[in-house]
């Protein structure tokens, strides 16, 4: 409330003490500094040795008092001026001392010292190296894992599997659908302008056909993957870190990769070259309604054209490329939620990390593929 | 005991005898939890051994690692429970694991361990759905479903209410003349460690060291160093 009704007064008093006398309602939240630039001044000029309080005419008080006082007490302290309380509210009294009591702990916050440039450089290297050795030993433990699953010995529980199957196979249709029409789309779009410069717009056909099969399909379920179950694997994991819960399985004696871990990946693998032969689906499709709507080639053209220019090699080429991406995607989910911290926000960076990670890990894995298959011949 | 380059606690050297309940007890901080993760295999020492018999744990073969740590049963703070499973999954997990019982057998003895510790129906709910102390008695029950032979607590009163934490001494007492068991308790809960603890090591986060140890009742009578005192008096003396 806007209440002009408080205010203080410095009154100087036997030659050597201040009084500070507080009247009104002292339940304010505004800036008090004026005030206390003004007893700066007056402490300096007047050579005073003490400071009173007189709070007979003050009626209410709350923290905005507290701080105020705090602050002169400091002043006082700094010019070693003598701050007598007597004069204050019991309350005020009080809590003053009890603030006063334990003496700030100075060395509890360790101020960071700017490193040098090249120190910064090295750190970083080293933390590199660990990450890497880290993400090695986590592979490693997968693959020994793996073996032992192939010889039906690894110790998971089938329901969770099946969950998996159904969350990242079943439940992410929608999504690759909209996306894979899309792509087929644009590239048929991007095709058609230059194809049909030349009146060869019937090759749009082989491109989308193409691209999608050998490439985009198993990219773009690999990306949208990335994003949606790599996430996800690495708030679950993550979540169960901070709880104790991988501890509890550790110290119970059941492996957590082989618990936790293998049917997330075995889900994934499956599912991958599924939604990567549907994606294709899903982008020739989109590419024939740019033939049909835009260029004037009927839909029985483009199915022949189509077929034409595809054969199992390049589904092959796609689909081989889509089950490398599952594993990628759920090795790097995994790992980022097994590496998690243990609060909250930590949960966050896992998450965010597993897309990075799972992105980063996809197209460099393309890449390689990509130039194997060329140098073989494929 | 080190996280990286900073130390926590060094020169700490004590023995648990059989069927002792040794209390690690010492002021926040002191890494209690940290030294409770070294004794069950969660992480090893920057130095020093320890050893569970004759065996030194961390410098033993991974098979004689998961035999030993086959017999501990372990409460976690927060109950640590499964969060995708039931508690009659979370119990009956271990027994399934690694023992060759019956579904039936197996459902009797999870229907036992929950009796036991008063979550008798609560077979098919959720952790999600029970209450913080419900889910540390869970916690306990899962700790017991394979008998173990040591049975480790971090802070278990934590978040009880007196009358709760008083009934967990108890079946702390019962466990330990019943099934012979050696406990090992990480609290900081004054009123359990006078009831129920024999043996007990003090850890001082200041020194970073030990330093005290012995029986609670005794350190209590005869102990002269300040921070136990005013730890095992509730700070009303403080040195």
């Amino acid at each position: 409330m806007a209440d002009d009704t408080y205010g203080l007064k410095y009154v100087v008093v036997k030659q050597d003490t201040l009084l500070v006398q507080l009247y009104g309602s002292w339940e304010v939240s505004d800036d008090r500094q004026p005030a206390l630039e003004a007893l700066k001044s007056s402490l300096k000029n007047n050579g005073l040795r003490k400071v009173e309080f007189d709070t007979r005419k003050m009626s209410a008080w709350n923290s905005g008092l507290l701080t105020f006082l705090l602050n002169i007490h400091a002043l006082c302290a700094k010019n070693h001026i003598e701050m007598t309380r007597s004069g204050l509210p019991k309350g005020v009294e009080r809590i003053l001392s009890l603030a006063l009591a334990v003496p700030e702990k100075k060395d509890a916050r360790t101020t960071p010292q700017r490193a040098p440039f090249v120190d910064k450089v090295g750190a970083w290297a080293i933390e590199q190296g660990g990450a890497a050795v880290e993400m090695i030993d986590f592979i490693g433990k997968v693959f020994v894992a793996s073996l032992k699953m192939l010889r039906g010995k690894a110790r998971f529980r089938t329901s969770d599997l099946m969950l998996f199957i159904q969350q990242t196979g079943a439940q992410a249709l929608p999504i690759v659908t909209l996306i894979s029409l899309l792509v087929g789309l644009i590239l048929a779009f991007v095709g058609a302008v230059q194809l049909q410069m030349f009146g060869a717009q019937i090759y749009v056909a082989n491109l989308v056909g193409l691209a999608m099969s050998r490439e985009m399909g198993a990219m773009m379920a690999g990306i949208i993957m990335a994003g949606r179950t790599g996430a996800a694997f690495a708030a679950q994991l993550g979540t169960m870190q901070v709880n104790e819960e991988i501890d509890a399985f550790k110290t119970m004696g059941i492996d957590p990769i082989e618990f936790l871990v293998l049917p997330r990946m075995l889900a994934l693998v499956l599912m991958m070259p599924l939604l990567c032969i549907y994606a294709d689906l899903m982008g020739i499709l989109g590419g024939a309604l740019v033939g049909i709507g835009m260029l004037d080639i009927s839909a029985v053209e483009y199915y022949i054209q189509t077929k034409a220019s595809l054969n199992l090699t390049h589904f092959g080429v796609g689909v081989f490329k889509s089950a490398v991406f599952g594993i990628l995607v759920a090795i790097a989910g995994c790992l980022r939620g097994m590496q998690c911290g243990r609060s909250s926000s930590a949960v966050g960076d896992a998450a965010t990390s597993a897309v990075v990670t799972g992105i980063v890990f996809i197209i460099v894995s393309d890449a390689v593929m990509t130039i194997i298959f060329t140098i073989v011949g494929i | 005991m080190a996280y990286g380059d900073f130390v926590i606690q060094r020169d700490l050297t004590f023995a648990v005898a059989h069927g002792d309940i040794f209390i690690i007890m010492g002021g926040s901080g002191c890494g209690k939890s940290t030294l409770l993760r070294h004794l069950v295999g969660l992480k090893a020492p920057a130095k020093g051994r320890v050893y569970y018999g004759d065996t030194s744990f961390w410098e033993a073969p991974p098979q004689e690692q998961e035999k030993i740590m086959r017999g501990f049963g372990i409460l976690y703070q927060s109950g640590a429970l499964w969060s995708s499973l039931t508690l009659a999954e979370n119990v009956s997990l271990p027994l399934k694991e690694f023992t060759n019982y019956s579904s039936t057998q197996v459902r009797e003895l999870v229907a036992l361990k929950l009796s036991l510790v008063g979550l008798a129906g609560f077979e098919d709910f959720y952790p999600s759905e029970i209450s913080g102390g419900m889910q540390k008695r869970a916690g306990l029950a899962r700790a017991m479903a394979l008998d173990p032979d040591i049975l480790f607590f971090d802070e278990p009163s934590a978040g009880l209410d007196p009358v709760s934490a008083r009934r967990l001494d108890d079946l702390i007492l019962e466990l330990r003349d019943s099934l012979g068991a050696t406990v090992v308790i990480v609290t900081h809960e004054l009123a359990s460690i006078f009831a129920i603890g024999n043996n007990a090591v003090f850890l001082d986060p200041e020194t970073r060291t030990m330093i005290a140890t012995g029986n609670p009742n005794t350190l209590l009578a005869e102990c002269d160093h300040p921070t136990v005192r005013s730890f095992l008096t509730r700070g009303e003396d403080d040195g």
